[in-house]
């Protein structure tokens, strides 16, 4: 069996601004121009990412995704002003972890095998970050990649485990994400496919033609998030109620909750409480 | 038994069909759509009627002894065959991962021990890990801290089989075997209230470690539970192993497949009743598995017999596990069971007091008494919480009932952007159809308890 983990030519989280919990961006503070490739080792800046191509497989290295502004010293969004002295800091949110190749250990051979059965599968985007990797999948060849993925006796990831949405209202034209994880038996690894769509048209092709067991996934994505499954044989609603209206795991959607009023103090419902 | 596919249940439940799907399912056959609003019953009868076969619809649950919760189950049925059977979920649906979105990293801990409340633990455990993995201190949780949650993962993996086994002997009309499931249980849940407060629900293991160490006498009363459950499981051998109304009514019933359970995406027991042994424990070791010696059972049928089979094994080697905890945690006695980093790390190490409170008298002396910066630090830590790096991690861990899941999304801020549970029972309970279409309806009764669903889990 392989070792579930890569070797270590290439760890993400031994970069040390990667594990500094307090501080994203690595004590860069004030640029709003963060790195998205400080994760690889030879230090591409961003522009060079762009333009740089990649493998010979045909994957060029895309932009990472930007999540949205922080501003301030703690990020804080409310009412209250931020008091350190550093409230006009403005910090792009990234995604960390965007990789050229190598990618170190069983992720080349998976991508290699991925690529060569399924050319130009990827959208350029892959992730290897805590030691996962997260391949960015073109909608039109996933259906593609799921077969070879299934029945490929190299690849041979015979369960897709979990489906599962991401709203990231700030990142435009792909506010939607679906995050598809794959577990490998026989080789014991683990992968995961990552779809985009926008708000405006959010149509992704359906994984239950390859992969029955993603059914009710796929139901439960569409019915909290509102991503349309082309292809799903009875995309219907699964955990809220038939005639719901909305899709209650969008960041648009409010929590709800009313003000409670105690001696004279009111907390407000938690959806309008200060956050960072 | 039926040999039908999962695609045919669900994609003959789509009325528009018109060209054959992705199963091979028949171009024009089109089934009814259930919908699970309340006041039209009296249609469906009604439609049924004018169909005019000999089919009738019955309805079990959402409130039904033997569904293991608020599950439905709508099947169409000739006699006393099952000709067809739709799930139906979402009852208890109480929107946790949405609510964990407004609440600190370690408050979402006591959002996810309700989910699968049999279970709580492995819940907590599967968040911790996921929320450790994206910190990036995997490697710093305490050894004995990890000593402590295996010790209590596999105390409550033993009172989830002994439910398991326990309701599903019940509604097969083996009340004893639920009877004294629910003595041994006790004496496990004792246990777990002495260490953490708490009998179900426990918000014990945290990010960065568990909330507090072991009571005092902690020790004694766990080589108590074990001493009682070595005395006790092998009753379960003795009632149901060779029981003839036991294997009658579980044998050949809710039969799977390997190709089946890969199609399903089954895991945990179910799978391993098949003879696939596939155990995360084994394959993708968290908390330190890897050190504790003990064995993945199997069975070689896949119907509901080879399932208790598996459960009742995997008792006996929760139980050689917890022994080594137990030899383990005596060793490494006033070792500390959270993370170092002071900036993740709860400030206070609690102590449950003898009211049941969590509380720790020398911390509030330190932070009211001694030190401003101190009492500065911890209302940061708890009002505010620590932030977690952006990015996105999935963690699995086995569970009793199979891989449970759990899919993080941070964006850099103090509460989660997203989090994702993949129970085990919500992707079984979508193959109800494929194990029960064409049994009995007494079967579809087994079938259920066979698979082990817990509703707070499916629902979440």
């Amino acid at each position: 069996m392989t070792d579930q983990n890569p070797p270590s030519q290439n760890p993400p989280s031994q970069n040390p601004s990667a594990q500094n919990p307090s501080g994203q961006n690595g004590g860069n503070l004030n640029t709003g121009q963060q790195n998205p490739v400080q994760q690889v080792p030879d230090e591409l800046t961003a522009s060079e990412a762009e333009l740089t191509p990649t493998t010979p497989g045909g994957v060029t290295t895309a932009q990472t995704q930007v999540l949205g502004i922080r501003t301030g010293m703690w990020g804080s969004k409310g009412g209250s002003g931020d008091t350190s002295g550093y409230g006009g800091i403005s910090r792009t949110k990234q995604m960390p972890g965007l990789t050229d190749r190598p990618y170190g250990g069983w992720f080349d051979e998976v991508a290699d095998r991925i690529e060569e059965l399924v050319p130009g599968f990827g959208t350029g985007r892959v992730y290897v970050h805590r030691d996962e990797i997260t391949f960015f999948v073109r909608p039109d060849r996933f259906v593609e990649v799921l077969k070879v993925l299934r029945d490929d006796a190299q690849l041979r990831f015979e369960v897709c485990v979990s489906v599962s949405g991401v709203h990231y209202p700030g990142s435009v034209g792909e506010e939607l994400h679906v995050v598809y994880e794959f577990l490998s038996i026989t080789h014991n690894r683990r992968i995961r496919i990552e779809l985009t769509c926008t708000d405006e048209n959010p149509h992704l092709p359906s994984a239950v033609a390859v992969y029955p067991h993603t059914d009710w996934h796929e139901r439960e994505t569409w019915d909290m998030f509102g991503v349309i499954f082309d292809g799903h044989p009875a995309l219907t609603r699964i955990l809220m109620p038939d005639d719901w209206q909305g899709h209650p795991q969008r960041k648009d959607y409010p929590l709800g909750g009313v003000p409670v009023e105690y001696k004279g103090a009111v907390v407000p419902p938690p959806d309008d409480r200060r956050s960072y | 038994m039926s040999t039908n596919t999962a695609g045919q249940s669900a994609s003959s439940a789509n009325p528009t069909a018109s060209q054959p799907d992705a199963f091979g399912a028949q171009e024009g056959v089109v089934d009814n759509v259930y919908l699970s609003q309340g006041g039209d019953w009296d249609d469906i009868v009604s439609s049924q009627a004018e169909r005019g076969d000999e089919t009738i619809v019955v309805n079990m649950g959402p409130q039904h002894p033997s569904t293991h919760g608020v599950l439905r189950l709508i099947m169409e049925m000739d006699g006393e065959t099952c000709t067809s059977i739709r799930p139906g979920i979402g009852f208890l649906h109480t929107g946790i991962e949405k609510n964990m979105e407004f609440k600190t990293w370690t408050q979402g801990v006591t959002y996810v021990t309700r989910m699968d409340y049999v279970a709580p633990l492995f819940n907590e455990a599967v968040y911790c890990l996921a929320v450790e993995k994206l910190l990036g201190i995997t490697d710093d949780i305490p050894q004995r801290a990890n000593e402590i949650r295996v010790l209590v993962m596999e105390l409550n993996r033993i009172a989830s089989h002994l439910v398991a086994i326990g309701t599903g002997g019940m509604e097969i009309g083996a009340l004893t075997v639920m009877t004294i499931g629910f003595r041994e249980r006790e004496m496990i849940l004792d246990f777990l209230e002495a260490v953490s407060g708490l009998r179900m629900n426990h918000a014990y293991i945290r990010p960065g470690g568990v909330a507090n160490d072991l009571p005092e006498g902690g020790l004694d009363q766990l080589r108590n539970v074990i001493a009682w459950l070595d005395k006790h499981l092998p009753e379960y051998d003795a009632f149901c192993n060779e029981n003839p109304i036991f294997k009658g009514r579980m044998q050949n019933v809710a039969n799977a497949d390997l190709a089946t359970c890969m199609a399903m995406g089954m895991s945990g027991p179910v799978l391993r009743a098949v003879g696939l042994p596939h155990d995360l424990r084994k394959s993708q070791p968290y908390c330190g598995y890897e050190t504790y010696d003990f064995e993945v059972h199997t069975w070689n049928t896949g119907d509901a017999y080879g399932r208790f089979r598996v459960r009742l094994a995997e008792m006996y080697e929760s139980l050689k596990i917890v022994k080594q905890c137990a030899d383990r945690l005596e060793k490494s006695t006033g070792q500390p069971v959270m993370v170092a980093d002071a900036k993740i790390a709860w400030p206070a190490q609690l102590t449950v007091g003898p009211d049941g409170q969590g509380n720790s008298n020398e911390h509030i002396k330190h932070i009211m008494g001694e030190s401003m910066e101190a009492l500065i630090h911890h209302f940061k830590l708890v009002t505010e919480g620590f932030s977690v790096p952006i990015g996105q991690v999935y963690q699995a861990i086995e569970s009793p009932k199979g891989e449970l899941g759990c899919h993080v999304v941070s964006d850099g801020g103090t509460r989660p952007y997203r989090v994702h549970f993949r129970d085990p029972g919500f992707n079984h309970l979508q193959s109800v159809p494929v194990l029960c279409e064409g049994a009995m309806m007494s079967d579809v009764v087994v079938a259920i308890a066979s698979l082990d669903p817990v509703l707070g889990g499916v629902d979440r």
